[in-house]
């Protein structure tokens, strides 16, 4: 890649950086055209990236590694950190799915965040977001990566508490920050651990040492890496964010909580591929980790009748799948990343089109009381409607192609891992077609359920398509949802595109799943087409009611997303209370008491000693002579020992 | 004469000045036990210098003589100034500095 092209790569990050402060620090005087300032911002980031593409498109796949470094950032001692991007495939494939997901999120908020005082901030927002996830996915070491990994952090609190008028969503974002603290220490461990053993921090240099290193340091890291990946993409035990994050503005929720922000920790397991490679036991924790987000999110869909907290739900499952394919090796890696592409198009469609229908519905979010819209908002029906078969894995939409690959990799393997990992891959396609035919059926089928003339008190409502600002970005999203994943998947184009960075993953002989792959297939369809008949079957046919009917145990455990807040609260946060409490009463009662009582007995002592200074020139003297005195007597009865 | 008969003088006279420093309250007298002291460790010094056949014990007396004179005027002069601002010379009167 010529110099002139690499050159660009800082402005990928720099532009929606000025867009950002342009924003914040011309403040309400932009209100007007701010933001389109943000849209334009965000498409010339795409448009930079898209040279930078095309540029490397050109090269033969080995030379498409580039590594720009503008200047050296930190130099300590030992340790020098540069300020440098890593241009390669993936970090591509990043920059083009965020920009251009994002630029299509910006154009569609002009119009879904008309009616709001704060648009221009919402955009520097959005601006800033951009900017953090750029540089997340563009740093070529774990330290400007951390940098790029607290910005999306910060924007992503500033987003969902968006509306912070509102009590329970400035603590929903204040929930979010917290628990990705949490993870975020992992990754600072990590990085601990990486100067310590290996005495660098760039990607180049870790993974060179990784392979010499002792697999109790490289173990010990990845699993700092999954500890930071879960805070960020919302996987167990750190996943209690993710529904709360639903309180930010719809389009927030589309971006960054399930189109790209949550994925960045697949990117970081994936970019750090070469250390978990010698870390198999690493490797193991990230797949059961994987698998079990991916049952747990499929199974809280299924309860959720809040429309995006629904999607939610499923955002966490889908990461699920992606973690479990980046925790089965090499053959996972390429494949996650494809699922994390097709999933972050048909995602942000599902989420845009979910906006549209609360858009129509005076912002209402219960599914129990949407039902037969799909005459009224035909544009969102038939986007959400591609979206969902695209999420479903029907051929031949996009998931079909992602998420079928990673179930036959979770077949891939040797022992009982192949076979846990599968099945629960393919139950969760199964779980994964009911709730989201669940979520289309109770919006767009069945009978109206939102108007007074279903007999219930509630509020006359005319719902409307939304404008074509709204809708086109959602049908570009909807044609990605339809022709991306056969796009990438023909001739394995994404998988040889990786490459690069993930190594080879040729070789099919020596990694035929356990099952037959056609076999597979047949069994992902057939499980898929039950649980949308099962759905079709419940909430089209049937009239649905309004409020929740009473359910079996495990229904009502998913509808309160199966206790995790009050297993985080009896577990984390009420022992942790507890430990900062009695940290006051000991800090009170032994540290403050010891010292305040040592300073008092000295204070006391000098009330006593000033006592002494009397103000008799004759007392001072005697008490001079006495000292004399007493010194010769010392040095007598000293000298006098001694000889 | 034995040597040490001088340093016992010099002891009964140190121990008269010090007698006098402690118990007596004009400030005129409390100089005269401070200058007889001072002598009695002159004295001392000197019988130390002759012991020893070492010069260096004179030469401290004549240190000591010469701080005496220059303590003595600066003394001197402070104790006129606190009788004429207030008409006594009792060291006991002059306490001013404790608060």
């Amino acid at each position: 890649m010529t110099t002139q092209t690499l050159s660009l790569a800082p402005w990928l990050v720099a532009t929606p950086l000025l867009g950002a402060a342009l924003l914040l620090l011309v403040g309400r005087r932009s209100d007007r055209w701010g933001h389109w300032i943000g849209v334009l911002a965000s498409t010339a980031t795409f448009v930079i990236g898209l040279v930078i593409l095309l540029a490397m498109l050109a090269l033969p796949a080995e030379e498409r590694t580039a590594d720009h470094v503008v200047t050296t950032w930190l130099d300590a001692g030992g340790l020098s950190v540069d300020l440098g991007f890593r241009v390669d495939p993936l970090s591509m494939t990043f920059v083009m799915l965020v920009t251009f997901v994002g630029t299509l999120i910006h154009v569609y908020s002009v119009a879904y965040m008309s009616h709001d005082r704060d648009r221009r901030r919402f955009f520097a927002y959005l601006n800033l977001f951009v900017a953090a996830m750029l540089l997340l996915v563009l740093a070529d070491n774990y330290l400007l990566l951390f940098v790029g990994w607290e910005g999306v952090g910060l924007a992503s609190y500033l987003l969902i508490g968006f509306w912070d008028h509102r009590l329970p969503n400035a603590v929903a974002g204040k929930k979010a920050f917290l628990m990705n603290r949490v993870g975020d220490m992992g990754l600072i461990v990590a990085m601990m651990l990486m100067v310590a053993t290996f005495g660098t921090l760039s990607f180049a240099g870790v993974h060179e040492a990784a392979s010499g290193a002792s697999q109790g340091t490289t173990t010990a890291i990845g699993l700092m890496l999954l500890l930071a990946a879960c805070g960020k993409s919302a996987q167990l035990p750190l996943q209690a964010w993710l529904g709360d994050a639903m309180a930010g503005p719809t389009p927030v929720s589309a971006l960054i909580h399930a189109a790209t922000m949550v994925t960045a920790g697949v990117y970081l397991l994936v970019r750090s591929g070469p250390i978990l490679e010698v870390a198999p036991d690493a490797q193991l924790v990230i797949a059961i980790v994987g698998t079990l987000t991916l049952l747990f999110g499929a199974i809280v869909g299924c309860a959720k009748d809040d429309i995006k907290k629904a999607l939610a739900a499923s955002t966490m499952s889908q990461i699920g799948y992606m973690m479990l394919a980046a925790g089965l090796g090499p053959v996972g890696y390429a494949f996650a990343i494809f699922h994390l592409v097709t999933h972050g198009f048909f995602k942000a469609g599902l989420f845009l089109g979910a906006g549209s229908v609360m858009h129509a519905m005076d912002d209402d979010v219960d599914m129990r009381r949407f039902g037969g819209l799909a005459r009224l908002l035909p544009v969102t029906a038939i986007t959400m409607g591609l979206g969902w078969l695209a999420i479903l894995g029907v051929p031949p939409f996009s998931g079909f192609y992602s998420k079928d690959k990673i179930i036959e990799t979770a077949f891939v393997g040797e022992g009982w891992q192949p076979w846990v990992f599968g099945f629960a891959a393919l139950l969760g396609a199964g779980i994964t077609a009911y709730y989201m035919s669940r979520l289309v059926f109770m919006t767009f089928a069945g009978r109206r359920r939102w108007s007074g003339e279903s007999g219930g008190d509630l509020p006359e409502r005319h719902p409307h398509e939304s404008p074509a600002l709204m809708t086109w970005p959602m049908i570009i999203l909807a044609v990605g949802s339809v022709g991306l994943g056969f796009f990438l998947n023909a001739g394995d184009r994404l998988v040889h595109w990786l490459e690069p960075v993930t190594g080879h993953t040729e070789g099919s002989g020596h990694h035929e799943p356990v099952l037959a792959v056609p076999v597979i297939m047949t069994l992902t369809l057939v499980l898929v087409v039950v649980g949308a008949a099962l759905a079709f079957w419940q909430y089209a046919t049937r009239p649905v009611s309004t409020e929740p009917p009473a359910a079996p145990a495990l229904v009502r455990a998913a509808r309160v997303d199966l206790h995790q807040d009050d297993v985080n609260e009896t577990f984390v946060m009420l022992p942790g209370q507890y430990l900062t409490r009695s940290m006051v009463f000991a800090d009170r009662t032994a540290v403050d008491a010891g010292w305040l009582g040592l300073a008092g007995g000295i204070g006391r002592l000098g009330t006593w000693l000033r006592g002494m200074q009397s103000g008799y020139a004759r007392q001072y003297a005697a008490i001079t002579l006495g000292g004399l005195g007493v010194i010769v007597l010392v040095v007598w009865l000293v000298s006098g020992t001694a000889s | 004469m034995e040597l040490t008969n001088y340093l016992y003088l010099a002891v009964i006279l140190f121990a008269l000045g010090a007698t006098t420093v402690l118990l007596r309250r004009n400030a005129i007298v409390v100089f005269m036990g401070i200058e007889l002291m001072l002598n009695a460790t002159n004295l001392a010094l000197v019988t130390f210098a002759r012991m020893h056949g070492d010069i260096t014990g004179q030469v401290l007396a004549f240190f000591v003589m010469v701080v005496a004179a220059a303590e003595v005027v600066v003394g001197l002069a402070i104790i006129v100034t606190i009788f004429r601002a207030r008409r006594s010379a009792s060291v006991d009167d002059a306490n001013l500095l404790k608060s």
